[in-house]
């Protein structure tokens, strides 16, 4: 669930929009690069985008008694590397307020800083420093998709509270509200997307070998492996 | 079933379970309006906390209804879905068609231990190999 349509202040609103704009514009550079000189990642750059419009449009019940959506950037941000869904987060979220009046132009810099870039970026991490203490790969893509989706709406929360403090408690105060309000609401939510990242992943790597090899997600003496034994 | 297609399957059920879970045990009951979006309850939470602000811009376009609404938000979900089916279906193909090159090339001793080998004619959730 994003900020809604003029609901952050006109120089918060632009503020974020110019954090956001970098990111964005060298995403789309990634972008540009990755489909010239690997034709083929076309595909699953599509059914990477193709999932987080999934997720963003289901609207699934939680337990603090409302509802919100995953986002579906973690799949992206570890098979391509986060700048990639810093474009595919954003065209989602552009989707949503244009058509949908859910977010909105004004608060897209804001809603994209937190689904599109903070996002991808915080999963992606935590799926590296995963990997690289040895988890195994599900594990790794699990809690990669987990914060990816908790992390963005920390984000939204940080953002709504520096715009509108508690007037007694700051912003604290603030935090802890519209914390309560999106964070907690949406750790189940990131449960499930998390589960649902999983599950896109074991099906990829069934169909896709050569190319999670190619972009690094399973390792290649692994797939040598797997080749061998349908050879044999 | 496989082993692969059983987790599988656990994963969706967990999913749905999760989905589910709220609504069967009432966790909604203790609000006026049980359920609704956590982007309206922030809306309200900025009207206390900030009584007189006003939203400066408001949607270019709004569906006019919830049905609408709806509508909308399942031609995200099915645009999703079918790149996702498609993406999917057409790796199999390939892959089932590849098998089937690499047998036919191999002569008709090699394409039933190719078809075994490559796992063709087994649904892809139930490849053991993987």
């Amino acid at each position: 669930m994003h900020i809604a349509e003029g609901y952050l202040p006109p120089v918060h609103a632009a503020a974020w929009g110019v954090a956001a704009a970098p990111f964005v514009a060298h995403g789309v550079r990634a972008l540009t690069r990755e489909v010239r000189s690997n034709p083929e990642s076309t595909l699953l750059l599509g059914a990477s985008g193709a999932f987080t419009f999934v997720l963003s449009a289901l609207k699934l019940p939680s337990v603090t008694g409302s509802c919100s959506h995953p986002t579906g950037t973690g799949l992206g941000a570890i098979l391509f590397r986060p700048p990639i869904m810093a474009v595919l987060g954003t065209i989602t979220l552009l989707f949503q307020a244009l058509l949908l009046a859910h977010g909105g132009l004004t608060t897209l810099g804001a809603n994209a800083f937190s689904m599109a870039i903070v996002g991808p970026w915080a999963g992606y991490g935590t799926y590296l420093l995963l990997r690289r203490f040895g988890a195994p790969l599900m594990v790794a893509v699990f809690f990669g998709a987990f914060v990816a989706d908790l992390s963005t709406y920390c984000v939204t929360s940080v953002q709504l509270a520096l715009a509108f403090p508690d007037p007694g408690s700051g912003v604290p105060g603030a935090l802890a509200k519209f914390g309560g309000i999106f964070a907690v609401t949406q750790i189940p939510l990131a449960v499930s997307e998390g589960l649902l990242t999983v599950l896109v992943m074991r099906l990829l790597t069934q169909s896709s070998k050569g190319e999670l090899t190619r972009l690094g997600v399973l390792g290649r003496e692994r797939t040598e492996r797997h080749e061998e034994a349908a050879a044999r | 079933m496989s082993r692969n297609a059983k987790i599988n399957t656990l994963l969706l059920l967990v999913v749905a379970a999760l989905a589910v879970l709220p609504l069967a045990l009432g966790l909604g009951d203790h609000k006026e309006e049980p359920f609704t979006g956590a982007d309206a309850e922030a809306e309200t939470a900025i009207t206390e906390l900030q009584p007189d602000y006003k939203p400066w811009f408001s949607p270019l376009y709004e569906p006019p209804s919830g049905e609408i609404e709806s509508a909308l938000f399942a031609l995200q979900a099915a645009l999703g879905a079918g790149v996702l089916a498609y993406y999917f279906g057409l790796r199999r193909g390939r892959r089932q068609g590849a098998a089937r090159a690499e047998a036919e090339a191999a002569g008709p001793k090699g394409a039933a231990e190719a078809a075994e080998a490559s796992g063709t004619g087994q649904s892809p959730l139930d490849r053991p190999d993987a």
